[in-house]
């Protein structure tokens, strides 16, 4: 007998999912369409021993998150496109510092306060390249509630095994909306513990890469001390003014994800194998692109849904192996094109790439992305 | 293929969305594929406000009604914003102190509001929608199922007024002969 599905909200599948994750520490300032998280971890957090704190702003949530997360703690903060630019700076130095955390970022339509209420995915360019300085990012976007949930345990296992903040991009749609989904038991899905040093302190350099680039930064409070600095650093964790040793430092920093990478590539396939049309999408667009595909089939069309599930580092191996034999590729999305975009650097020149772009503040329809289908088969 | 499409609507802080949740947790208790969304303004009080549920026995791709099998009205103000992609021979119910334009020929006028106050809490309006839509789905979805989700999902302490609505609104269905 399959597992019988309990209705839940995408807001209330991220919580369990980061609780399911270990999550102990969250700080945060609750906006719409990300409240629910907040509202729902100031519950259950301090039942289990765990910490919850409403800040004052954005930047100190994220702040806190990192300061925990520096003393042995899982941390989460969750927010929405005014918060999530105010946390950009330190997203940077978590990035700078190796310091885990996990940042939920429920799009609404924006520039500005925007609509608060409204599904958007405006926000896929700035989850890439909101903070300054060459970086990578990971961030992955779910599709569904039960997504959710295994996602956020996702996002909790590769910001703890390379030690970078990792962005779980959901949109008003998906945060919102509610649907069966269940719960995986302990032990069904696979929770990365932090790596603690072997070495005794004397010894023990807090920034020496291992073998997969990553390093292994004690907890603070553990016996080990380190400097901690957004600065420029060598393996002791102080400044460096060596032009070798901060170029090693920034190249490191982007390596230990591209080597990575391919561990968290995820993406889904549906209808593409014959696919003589394949649309990209992902996140509440991709569930209206899955149906317009379901429609252009029942018409005869053969068409496909690639639906991206990692955005960033950006699946590009993936997209021109399963795009190679497509007379034309669709990208539908929530915003004016940011995803396209990368699409076009990806496909070969002489492929034909077409754009469906959404940006009125409800969520794109089955219609508008089965006429581009209809126009492109002609 | 079993699929129906239901739209909630009035205005916020009536329970429009919580009774949409309530029928799509007794829908997925019952074994279903069930999906609940909802659209609000900013306001905390007032603005027209709607919820969805699609019920299926197969999974469901795009979460958001597109033609409404049951369309349910409280206020004029939703009426007016949410009625125009109703299904042809879809069922509409309206609030019957609502004075609507002649679109809402075919519609049932029920008194949802006055239903509500028999219980002493117009309040449990939301309720009353509940057991509407609990006789027009009781050949898919059992009557127990929405009682069990209300006590579920309720504020604590309000079971009984609730479910005392809910029942006004599927025997008054009942004597209505809602089809």
């Amino acid at each position: 007998m399959t597992k019988r599905k309990k209705l839940m909200q995408g807001n209330e599948a991220c919580v369990s999912g980061a609780l399911y994750a270990g999550l102990n520490f969250f700080a945060g300032y609750p906006i719409t369409p990300s409240t629910e998280i907040a509202e729902t971890l100031a519950k259950r957090l301090p039942a289990i021993g765990g910490n919850f704190i409403q800040m004052e702003d954005e930047i100190s949530s994220i702040a806190a998150c990192i300061g925990a997360s520096l003393a042995g703690a899982k941390a989460m903060t969750a927010t929405s496109g005014p918060g999530f630019s105010l946390m950009q700076e330190n997203i940077g130095y978590a990035i700078m510092t190796e310091i885990p955390c996990v940042v939920v970022n429920v799009q609404r339509l924006g520039p500005s306060t925007g609509g608060p209420t409204a599904p958007a995915q405006g926000d896929v360019m700035q989850a890439r390249w909101g903070t300054h300085g060459d970086h990578e990012m990971v961030v992955l976007t779910p599709a569904g509630v039960e997504e959710v949930f295994t996602l956020t345990v996702e996002a909790f296992n590769i910001s703890e095994a390379l030690r970078t903040p990792v962005i779980l991009l959901m949109d008003e749609v998906i945060a919102h909306m509610r649907e069966g989904a269940s719960v995986p038991e302990r032990g069904e899905l696979l929770v990365v513990a932090r790596k603690e040093p072997k070495e005794p302190p004397a010894e023990y350099l807090p920034f020496k890469p291992q073998e997969d680039l990553v390093p292994v930064p004690a907890a603070l409070g553990t016996g080990y001390r380190y400097h901690v600095t957004g600065l420029y650093h060598d393996e002791t964790g102080f400044p460096t003014g060596n032009p070798e040793k901060i170029d090693g430092l920034i190249r490191r920093l982007k390596h230990k994800i591209i080597l990575n990478k391919d561990k968290f590539s995820f993406f889904e396939e549906h209808l593409t194998d014959d696919a003589e049309l394949v649309l990209i999408s992902y996140g509440a667009s991709a569930r209206a692109a899955r149906a317009a595909v379901n429609q252009a089939r029942a018409e005869g069309i053969k068409a496909g849904l690639l639906r991206l599930i990692t955005l960033w580092p950006f699946p590009s191996t993936a997209i021109s192996r399963i795009c190679a034999n497509a007379s034309a590729v669709i990208t539908a999305e929530m915003n004016l094109g940011q995803i396209y975009a990368e699409v076009c650097r990806v496909l070969d020149s002489t492929q034909r790439s077409l754009s469906v772009t959404h940006v009125d503040g409800t969520l794109i329809q089955p219609q508008k992305i089965f006429a581009a289908i209809k126009e492109a088969a002609k | 293929m079993f699929k129906r499409e239901i739209r909630l609507s009035g205005s916020g802080g009536q329970g429009i969305i919580l009774a949409a949740v309530i029928l799509a947790d007794a829908a997925v208790q019952a074994g279903f594929f069930a999906v609940q969304t909802q659209s609000y303004g900013p306001e905390a009080r007032g603005g027209a406000s709607k919820a969805e549920v699609i019920l299926s026995d197969q999974p469901i791709d795009y979460p958001k009604v597109s033609s409404p099998d049951i369309f349910l009205a409280l206020s004029a103000e939703a009426y007016a914003k949410y009625c125009h992609d109703l299904k042809h021979n879809g069922i509409i119910v309206l609030e019957e102190s609502l004075s609507t334009p002649d679109c809402s020929a075919g519609a049932t006028r029920f008194p949802v509001l006055a239903t509500a106050r028999k219980t002493g809490k117009e309040i449990t309006a939301n309720m009353v929608l509940l057991g509407i839509l609990s006789f027009l789905l009781k050949n898919f979805l059992p009557k127990v199922r929405l009682e069990e989700a209300i006590n579920e999902r309720v504020p604590a302490g309000t079971a009984e007024v609730n479910l005392l609505a809910f029942n006004y609104g599927y025997a008054l269905s009942h004597e209505l002969k809602m089809q």
